[in-house]
């Protein structure tokens, strides 16, 4: 029952924020939400499961419900964590807290809402990763849309209409489109009768489909494996569906980038692992490999070089962030035991360095009300400290060992360059470090222009020092990047073991 | 079990009760007529209707309806049954008292500084006792009387703004195509009467199965068959009517923008409902599909599945392009309408017990997620805020709680997940599959993502657009802020407690298609 008291305290707590006075809604916020935070650090030292949650793996704190009987099919409240699942739910508790402290200087209007809003993703989030059953899954999935909505839409920047009715279409139609094609797979299985994802899991690995509306089984496995892939890439994202990031990450307050790119991509890459590249056998993935790994590059590529062009700090990381994804991306499609845990360490890795990258940005904005890289140098000389963590965070990005960038890059590069079943697997990998490369010049030529030399400012303001509780989360995160680049096994260990079964299960591609 | 040995007429206690209620605002009212006591008006009229709720959730779990061990139906006959009390009764008796309830206490506030008060509040409930007695009436004369004792107090209902030039618009409009209807129901009657020679809904099965009329000199049923398909076709008509589908749809947007908005709520989803409920009992019981189709050549569900495409089409086109919140409404009420009707398209398949089910949940969710965006509306009258998208702007800044609500209604109606409606639209959709009804199921999603457009519109108005005039605090009052947030809790308490709401849903279509 630990997996629902995680969810209700988050939710409670987001229906009693949202009716609280705005004068105390942050604080509430915060002290609610230390209660999941808390919670779940004790569930990840308690942590005894093994295995994968789809596999026949052990699952830590597990519970299941009958919930809804419709004809033959069943849908029941399953939820379960595993290797890959536990360390996700904890960055998720982690970041939302510290999102919540990082909004108390730039939210200044219908706080009660904000803070309540934010406390629902968060308890979303949590179902989201915990969640197996498809119906489950998918209900906390699509919650999560409407306050991310409502988060770019109302504390937004200038653009912030244009940019959350594209956030809302792009995600939902995606959404949509990965729904049809789960539900036609289900039909499809016959034998199946529930949507619990291991049963699902077992009926694919065991036979496949028989088909649906007349379309046989084998083709019906691999439409339902592109359209899923479709639906998911839309939200990691991966080019050219990336169009929508930029503009939801420029135009939403700066807590709300923290949780998008910190958690919100990491549901598409999760989901990927969970359903493309555990639901189906090998002989499905076979014929799409090559294409992914292209995907993959390009998106390392390309998101890099888009970030070499932009002025807006925001941008560049925005941007920076779709590259990320692409590692992230061919770690998967590596399909070795370095490249898939490798790729879900940089999940949980990235989310941290983004989420810091995003707040040092927002303290900068804060106190400089602009994000323009020419409208400022040498920022270094009135805010130390904050810049100081940018550049640290920007390191991360860069991949400086003994941050945790580093291992998770370092372990997919690794998992790739060997990959057996990716061809030119050497090719792909070299060509996906270079984008390391560009992430370098990107960020170092940002700063150089922003943070070094004299001080000069555009804008008119008085640029001090920020306040503790800006800086205080970012110390938190820098910790904890820190901390999981020295000791990395700390989830490493369990992330690979709930990964083994998948490769083993699998076969070689 | 006990309940069984209570008298049978005691089983049609939800309508009565109603009834009761209603005579007992007629007492108040004869002995203080010029009180404008509303409180314990709108009190006595909601204590009524959620007692009769009770009583039918009561007999729900008690098991009415429920097959028994000995191979019983387990459905309790009055009168010579001319009402049946099953589970299909008693499902869309606790929808019209959950209604009538919550359009009582949220009248509450709206009516206060109306005069006919106590008229107002007896007709609400005459017109649910109407509804209510239409979920049991198990013979064309009986559902007749009960759809003309739902249909007179609902005229007076929508043109009760006496003052309101809008209101009396409506009403008339209303009255007039009410009455071309009945009279075009009736005469269906007359014609099904003529060709099967009976007007209880199970004789009429056995004629029809039976293929000849013994009495009178007697005569096969094919012979008839242009006049039986005709009485059908009439019928089909009169159902339009009341659940406002095509042909007999445009009624309501009308009515619906000029009536009271509480009434809108009450209309656009306990009368549809009531609706819907005598189309599943005359088609489930009276014209079984195949013997039916040998004797008038077409397959009646053939005009249901043309029914809901177009009604949920046009609904839904027509509502996108609205810019008056509560036509928007009244528009997305007949696309709801069309979903509801694919419950009816998918009967004759095999699993058609499913898609009934399925239909019956969505009238289920909508009696809570409808009734509720017109309650806001109505509040947004009280506010005296305007009636366009634009008026509403920024609203959710003033009144955050009420607004939340209104999200939670419009993206349940659009079939979000996180909420109730999101159930219902995937059972219909997962029913139509089941039935073999390609076409309808690609309507439904097609529908709902283009209903999407115009519900997150209103949402967007609400809380991201800037108010376009500086307002006040606005006031909160309490019996239509009651009925909205209660309408918003069940909406989304329909998520987790979705479960026994499917299964009674499912058991009693199976039993009206055994």
């Amino acid at each position: 029952m630990m997996i629902e008291a995680l969810i209700a305290v988050a939710l409670v707590g987001a229906f009693v924020t949202f009716v609280a006075p705005n004068r105390i809604a942050g604080k509430l916020a915060f002290a609610i939400s230390l209660i999941p935070a808390t919670l779940s650090l004790w569930m990840f030292a308690a942590f005894d499961g093994s295995g994968n949650a789809l596999l026949d793996g052990e699952l830590a704190f597990a519970s299941e419900f009958e919930w809804i009987q419709f004809g033959e099919y069943s849908i029941s409240w399953l939820v379960g964590l595993d290797g890959i699942s536990m360390p996700l739910v904890v960055l998720t508790t982690i970041l939302s807290s510290l999102a919540i402290v990082s909004s108390w200087t730039p939210i200044d209007e219908r706080e009660s809402q904000f803070y309540g809003l934010v406390l629902f993703i968060e308890a979303n989030l949590i179902g989201v990763f915990a969640a197996l059953d498809f119906f489950v899954w998918f209900i906390f999935w699509e919650a999560v849309l409407i306050p991310m909505y409502l988060l770019i839409g109302i504390w937004g920047g200038p653009r912030r209409k244009y940019a959350a009715i594209k956030f809302f279409i792009y995600t939902n139609v995606a959404s949509l489109v990965m729904f049809g094609a789960f539900i036609a797979l289900v039909f499809g299985l016959g034998d199946v009768t529930t949507f619990a994802l291991p049963d699902v899991t077992t009926a694919m690995l065991n036979g496949g489909p028989d088909g649906f509306l007349g379309i046989g089984g084998t083709t019906l496995a691999s439409l339902v494996f592109v359209a899923m892939f479709l639906g998911f890439a839309v939200k990691v994202p991966i080019v050219p569906f990336h169009t929508w990031l930029p503009d939801a990450h420029v135009e939403a307050p700066t807590p709300a980038s923290v949780l998008l790119a910190g958690v919100l991509l990491k549901m598409g890459t999760y989901a990927l692992l969970r359903f493309n590249f555990t639901m189906f056998p090998t002989e499905v993935i076979e014929p799409f490999v090559i294409p992914i790994a292209a995907i993959a590059v390009i998106s390392v590529i390309y998101g890099a070089m888009l970030a070499l062009a932009q002025t807006d700090l925001k941008r560049i990381v925005a941007y920076s962030s779709v590259s990320s994804m692409g590692y992230v991306i061919l770690g998967l499609i590596a399909y070795t035991q370095f490249g898939v845990g490798g790729a879900t360490f940089q999940m949980v890795s990235h989310g941290l360095i983004s989420g810091l990258m995003f707040m040092a940005v927002g303290v900068i904005y804060n106190a400089t009300h602009t994000r323009m890289v020419t409208d400022m140098s040498g920022m270094a000389d009135r805010m130390p400290v904050a810049v100081g963590i940018l550049v640290a965070g920007a390191f991360g990005y860069m991949g400086l060992p003994l941050m945790s960038g580093f291992f998770g890059e370092f372990t997919i590069f690794f998992g790739a360059f060997g990959a057996e079943g990716l061809a030119y697997s050497q090719v792909f990998t070299a060509l996906a470090m270079f984008g390391i490369v560009i992430v370098a010049g990107y960020l170092l030529f940002a700063l150089q222009r922003t943070v070094f030399g004299p001080y000069h400012l555009e804008t008119d303001y008085d640029v001090d020092r920020a306040p503790l509780h800006d800086i205080a989360p970012m110390f938190v995160l820098l910790g904890l990047i820190i901390l999981l680049g020295v000791a990395p096994e700390l989830i490493f260990e369990m992330i690979t073991d709930a990964v083994d079964p998948i490769l083993e299960t699998g076969g070689e591609l | 079990m006990a309940l069984l040995e209570l008298p049978a007429w005691t089983a049609l206690a939800p309508a009565l009760l109603l009834a009761l209620t209603a005579m007992a605002l007629f007492i108040i009212d004869s002995i203080a007529p010029d009180s404008r006591n509303s409180g314990l008006l709108a009190g006595t009229t909601a204590a009524g209707s959620i007692v009769s709720l009770g009583v039918a959730v009561w007999y729900l779990l008690a098991g009415v309806g429920t097959p028994t061990v000995d191979g019983g139906r387990g459905v309790i006959d009055v009168l010579g049954n001319q009402f049946v009390v099953d589970q299909l009764a008693l499902f869309f008796m606790v929808i019209v008292a959950v209604v009538t309830a919550l359009v009582a206490v949220a009248s509450y506030d709206y009516m206060e500084d109306h005069t006919y008060q106590a008229e107002y509040y007896s007709l609400v409930l005459l017109a649910a006792t109407g509804m209510s007695f239409m979920a049991a009436a198990n013979s064309l004369v009986t559902i007749f009387i009960a759809l003309e004792l739902a249909s007179l107090p609902s005229y007076a209902l929508v043109s009760i703004l006496k003052d309101n030039r809008g209101s009396v618009e409506a009403g008339l409009k209303y009255f007039l195509i009410g009455a071309l209807s009945s009279a075009i129901f009736v005469y269906g009657i007359s014609l099904v009467y003529g060709a099967t020679g009976h007007l209880q809904l199970e004789n009429i099965a056995a004629v029809i199965e039976a293929g000849e009329v013994a009495s009178d000199g007697g005569h096969e049923i094919a012979d008839v068959g242009g006049l039986l398909g005709l009485g059908i076709l009439m019928l089909i008509g009169g159902f339009a009517f009341k659940t406002a589908s095509v042909p007999f749809h445009f009624w309501a947007p009308e009515a619906y923008e000029g009536a009271p908005a509480p009434i809108s709520a009450f209309l656009s989803s306990a009368s549809k409902a009531a609706g819907f409920v005598i189309a599943f009992r005359v088609f489930t019981e009276a014209f079984p599909v195949a013997e039916t189709a040998s004797a008038i050549g077409v397959d009646w569900a053939l005009a249901f599945i043309i029914l809901a495409i177009v009604t949920m089409t046009l609904g839904n086109f027509a509502a996108a392009t609205q810019n008056n919140v509560k036509r928007m409404l009244a528009y997305s009420s007949i696309g709801h309408a069309g979903y509801a009707l694919i419950g009816l398209a998918g009967i004759s398949a095999g699993g058609g017990e499913l898609v009934m089910g399925a239909a019956m949940m969505h009238l289920f969710v909508y009696g809570f997620m409808n009734t509720g965006a017109f309650l806001f509306v109505a509040l947004a009258e009280y506010w005296g805020v305007g009636r366009t998208f634009e008026d509403y702007n920024g609203l959710g800044r003033r009144a955050p709680v009420a607004c939340f609500a209104l999200a939670i209604f419009m993206f349940s109606l659009a079939g979000i997940p996180p909420l109730g409606g999101f159930w219902s639209k995937y059972f219909l959709f997962t029913g139509a599959l089941e039935a073999g009804l390609l076409v309808v199921a690609a309507a439904l999603v097609i529908n709902s993502a283009l209903s999407l457009y115009y519900y997150s519109r209103l949402v967007k108005a609400v809380w991201i657009e800037e108010p376009a005039v500086e307002r006040e605090t606005l006031s909160q009052p309490v019996g239509l802020y009651a009925a909205i947030v209660v309408a918003a809790v069940m909406t989304l308490a329909l998520l987790p407690l979705f479960g026994p709401v499917a299964d009674t849903a499912v058991d009693a279509a199976t039993a009206m298609l055994a």
